[in-house]
C-alpha cells in the first residue's frame, strides 16, 4: 500500500491554468485559499503572512497575502507581468499562471493563456457578469485553453442564495455561447471562508455539483493535445561525431501533434523527401511510439539533408505551406505597429522574415465588434491580420494545433518579443 | 501505453530538455552552471539526455567559492568524468587574490556576493551567450515572474521591468553584441519534482544529502557545520548530530536538518511532510525580505 502511493507520483498528470478576474473579485484569496487548503504553504510562509495579517490589524489570516510579491509592485508601478506558482495534491500537480496587472491585463493574460488547459474566471457574486468578465473569456477561447471553470466567488456577500448563483450562470451561459469555449463549467464558492474550494460548503445544500479542487483534479485534459495529426519540427540535429556513432544522424525535437512509431512513413518538409522512422529514443531509452508533448531523437531510414526549422509529418497528412498567412495577432508592445513594418518571425522551431502586408480588422474585446480601417495596432490591441514571410511556413490551423499554429513577432532593432499571432 | 498522456514528471522533462535543446540551437557558445546541488545535478542529467548518444555540447561551469563541502568537490570530478564534459571553474578566490572583490567580514561574512562578480567575470572570459541554470520559480517569490530565456544586459544584470513575454513554446534568444541570457531550463519544477525525478531516474547524488553523522553547531535556529571557514562565536560549542542538507550551497552558511532520512524514498517522504521551504534553512536569504530580488538584479544566478 505504502509503496503504491510513493509511485503514485509517476501516474500524476500536470495541469496548468491561468486565473482571471477584475481587481477585488477575490484572485489572490482564491490562490492563497487553495495553496492553504491543499497543504502546500509552508510554515514559514504562513508564519510570514500572519504577521502582516496582524500588523494590518486584521483578525482573519488575509491568504490574498500569500501571492502578495506582485501586488507590492503594482503599487511601485512596476510592470507585472505572469507569475507562477505551484500545487500538488496526491493526484495531479498543478501550475498557476497568475496574471494580476490591470493596464497591462490583454497581454498577460494572453501570455499565461498560451499554455493553459484551463482557465478560471471569477465573478463576484454581488457584481455579476462585468465587462472583464466578458473580455476574459473572449481572451480564453482566443487562446483556444479548452477548459473553462467559472466561479462564482464571494457567495457569503449574497447569503449564499441559490437564485443569485442560478442567474449568473444563466447570463453567462448566453453570453458564452458566442464564444468557441467546449468545456465550462460553474462552482460556486467563498475564497474568504473556504466554501466549495477545496472542501465542500455546509451552507450551499442545494448545490449538487464538484468542489473547485475536485473539478481541477478530474477534469479530462488526455485530449487538450492533438493526437491525430502528425508533427515534428525538427529542433536540433544530433551528430555524435563518434567511431561508435560515426554515421548516426538523430532529429531532436518535441513532437506537436499526432503519433509516431518506428517504420512509419514519413514526409519531411520543405525538402518533400519521404522516408521510414528508423528508431525513436531519449537518452538510452528506445521507444515503441511518441507523442505530444514528448521531447525525443529520432532516426530515419534514409540520409535526407535535414536541418532546424524542418518539419517532419505524413505523406497523407501533412500541414499547409504558405508566404502569406492570416493571424489573430495580439500586439503587446508600447511602440505601435504599422503597415509594411518588418520583423522577425517565430513558429515552431523556424525563424523567418516577415512584413504585416494588412489589417484586416481590429477587435474590440468587450463588444466584439469588428473596426475596420485602422491604420496601426498598439499595446493590447487584437487584430485580424495578413502576413507575408520571406519563405513559407509549415503551419496547421490554430484551432487544429496550438503548437504548429502559434508564432511570435520579435522586432529587428530591439529583438523584443512584440506580439503574439494565432494562425487563422 | 494505450493512453496518450504524460506524467506529470515526464512532461516536466520533455519541457526541460526542449529548453536545453532551444539553447544550444540558438546560441552559438552556451554553458552549464554547475553549482553540485541536485538541480544542477538533474540539470546536467537532463542535459545528457538531450544529446544521446552525443556527449553534452557545453561545458560546464563551476563558480568555486573555495568554501565548498569536500563532497561536492568529490561529486563535481566524478560527474564531470561519467559524462565526458568539460569543467570550467570560475574562483572566487582567484577574483579577491586579484583585488576585483572584497572578503566580506563579520559574523555572517559570506562569500555568496561575490560570487556574482567571479561569475560576470567568467562568461566575460568565456564569452558565454547563454548560461543555464537550476534556478526553480517555486524557490522564492522574486523567481516567480522569471523568464525561462532570461535576458540580461551588457552589465548582467536583469532588469524586472524589461523582460520580454513568453507564449506557447517560442522562446525568444535574440539579443544584442555584448548582452546574454540565463536559462532556466527547471523552471516549472519543485523540489518535489526533483526528488521525485532523481529518484526514478536513479540519479546519483552527493552524500550530503542523506542522513549522516556531522559536527554542528546551533546558530539561531541554524545548524551549521564546523568548517575551518566557521568562526565559532563565543559559548557555541560543536556537538555531533545526525543531519542532511536540504540544499548545498557554501559550506559556512548552509545549514543542516537533523534528518535520518538516508534513502532517497525517505526524503520524499520527508520533504512531504515537511513544513518549511527548502530555502529557510540558507543564511543568505534570511538578510531581508528582498535579498534574492536585489542579487538577482546584481546578476546573480
Ligand atoms: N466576503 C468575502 N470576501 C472576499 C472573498 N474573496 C475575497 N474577498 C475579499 O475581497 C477583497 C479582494 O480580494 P483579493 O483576493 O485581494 O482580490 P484580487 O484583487 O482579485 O486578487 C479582499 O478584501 C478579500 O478579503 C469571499 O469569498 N468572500
Amino acid at each position: 500500500m505504502k509503496s503504491e502511493i510513493k509511485m503514485s507520483y509517476t501516474k500524476n498528470q500536470l495541469l496548468r491554468f491561468t486565473t482571471a478576474g477584475s481587481v477585488d473579485d477575490g484572485k489572490s484569496t482564491l490562490i492563497g485559499r487553495l495553496l492553504y487548503d491543499s497543504k502546500s504553504i509552508f510554515e514559514d510562509q504562513l508564519e510570514a503572512v500572519e504577521a502582516s495579517s496582524a500588523k494590518k490589524g486584521f483578525d482573519y489570516v488575509d491568504l490574498s497575502l500569500l501571492t502578495d510579491g506582485l501586488k507590492s509592485e503594482r503599487e511601485q508601478g512596476i510592470t507585472i507581468d505572469v507569475a507562477y506558482r505551484y500545487f500538488a495534491t496526491p493526484k495531479r500537480k498543478f501550475i498557476i499562471a497568475d496574471t494580476p496587472g490591470h493596464i497591462q491585463y490583454t497581454r498577460n493574460m494572453v501570455t499565461g493563456a498560451s499554455t493553459a488547459n484551463l482557465a478560471l474566471i471569477l465573478i463576484d457574486a454581488r457584481k455579476g457578469l462585468i465587462e472583464q468578465t466578458y473580455r476574459h473569456s473572449f481572451i480564453a477561447s482566443l487562446l483556444k485553453i479548452p477548459h473553462i471553470i467559472v466561479c462564482v466567488n464571494k457567495m457569503d456577500l449574497v447569503n449564499y442564495d441559490e437564485a443569485v448563483y442560478e442567474k449568473i450562470v444563466d447570463d453567462y451561459k448566453a453570453f458564452s455561447a458566442k464564444l468557441e469555449i467546449s468545456d465550462i463549467q460553474f462552482v460556486p464558492i467563498s475564497a474568504l471562508l473556504g466554501d466549495n474550494v477545496v472542501n465542500r460548503s455546509n451552507n450551499m445544500d442545494w448545490y449538487k455539483g464538484a468542489t473547485l479542487l475536485h473539478m481541477l483534479e478530474n477534469v479530462h485534459i488526455e485530449s487538450d493535445y492533438n493526437h491525430i495529426d502528425s508533427r515534428f519540427p525538427v529542433q536540433y540535429v544530433v551528430r555524435p561525431m563518434s567511431n561508435e556513432y560515426h554515421d548516426f544522424r538523430g532529429y531532436a525535437g518535441r513532437v506537436a501533434g499526432g503519433i509516431f512509431r518506428p517504420g512509419d512513413e514519413v514526409l519531411v518538409l520543405p525538402s518533400g523527401f519521404t522516408s521510414k522512422i528508423k528508431t525513436i529514443q531519449l537518452g538510452d531509452t528506445v521507444l515503441e511510439e511518441a507523442f505530444a508533448p514528448m521531447s525525443i531523437t529520432m532516426t530515419l531510414e534514409d540520409e535526407i539533408d535535414i536541418s532546424r526549422g524542418d518539419i517532419i509529418a505524413k505523406p497523407n497528412n501533412h500541414p499547409e505551406s504558405e508566404q502569406d498567412v492570416d493571424v489573430m495577432l495580439c500586439w503587446m508592445n508600447q511602440k505601435p505597429i504599422n503597415l509594411n513594418s518588418k520583423f522577425f518571425v517565430k513558429h515552431t522551431t523556424k525563424e523567418v522574415r516577415g512584413v504585416l502586408k494588412e489589417i484586416q480588422y481590429k477587435l474590440d474585446i468587450n463588444s466584439l465588434h469588428r473596426i475596420e480601417n485602422a491604420p496601426q495596432l498598439v499595446m493590447n490591441d487584437i487584430a485580424r491580420v495578413k502576413i507575408r514571410t520571406s519563405q513559407p511556413l509549415f503551419f496547421d490551423n490554430y484551432r487544429k494545433n496550438r503548437i504548429t499554429g502559434s508564432l511570435i513577432l520579435v522586432d529587428e532593432g530591439t529583438n523584443e518579443t512584440v506580439a503574439a499571432g494565432m494562425i487563422v | 501505453m494505450s493512453q496518450y498522456y504524460l506524467s506529470h514528471l515526464k512532461e516536466l522533462e520533455s519541457e526541460a530538455i526542449f529548453v536545453i535543446r532551444e539553447v544550444v540551437a540558438q546560441f552559438e557558445n552556451p554553458a552549464l552552471l554547475f553549482s553540485g546541488g541536485k538541480d544542477s545535478i538533474v540539470l546536467a542529467y537532463l542535459s545528457k539526455k538531450a544529446f544521446q548518444p552525443a556527449k553534452i555540447p557545453f561545458p560546464l561551469v563551476h563558480i568555486d567559492t573555495g568554501h565548498n563541502f569536500p563532497e561536492t568537490m568529490v561529486y563535481r570530478d566524478w560527474l564531470v568524468n561519467e559524462l565526458g564534459v568539460r569543467l570550467v571553474v570560475g574562483s572566487v578566490q582567484e577574483s579577491i587574490d586579484s583585488g576585483r572583490v572584497k572578503e566580506e567580514t563579520g559574523a555572517n561574512a559570506s562569500r555568496n556576493a561575490l560570487q556574482t562578480v567571479t561569475l560576470l567575470d567568467t562568461v566575460e572570459k568565456y564569452k558565454y551567450d547563454a548560461a543555464m541554470g537550476g534556478a526553480r520559480r517555486d524557490e522564492e517569490k522574486a523567481r516567480a515572474k522569471e523568464r525561462f530565456f532570461s535576458h540580461r544586459d551588457e552589465f548582467g544584470q536583469w532588469d524586472p521591468k524589461n523582460q520580454r513575454p513568453e507564449l506557447w513554446n517560442l522562446f525568444n534568444g535574440r539579443k544584442q553584441q555584448g548582452e546574454h541570457f540565463r536559462v532556466f531550463p527547471i523552471s516549472n519544477w519543485t523540489e518535489m519534482d526533483v526528488w521525485q525525478y532523481i529518484f526514478t531516474e536513479n540519479i546519483p547524488i552527493p552524500s550530503l544529502y542523506l542522513s549522516h553523522e556531522r559536527e554542528v553547531i546551533n546558530r539561531d535556529g541554524a545548524l551549521l557545520s564546523v568548517s575551518p571557514w566557521l568562526k565559532l562565536r563565543a559559548g557555541e560549542v560543536p556537538e555531533k548530530r545526525i543531519v542532511r542538507f536540504r540544499t548545498c550551497g557554501d559550506m559556512p552558511i548552509t545549514g543542516a536538518v537533523e534528518s535520518d532520512a538516508d534513502t532517497i524514498e525517505k526524503i520524499i517522504e520527508e520533504v512531504a511532510s515537511s513544513r518549511k521551504t527548502e530555502r529557510g534553512t540558507r543564511a543568505d536569504d534570511k538578510r531581508s525580505e528582498t535579498a534574492m530580488e536585489d542579487r538577482k538584479k546584481a546578476g546573480y544566478f
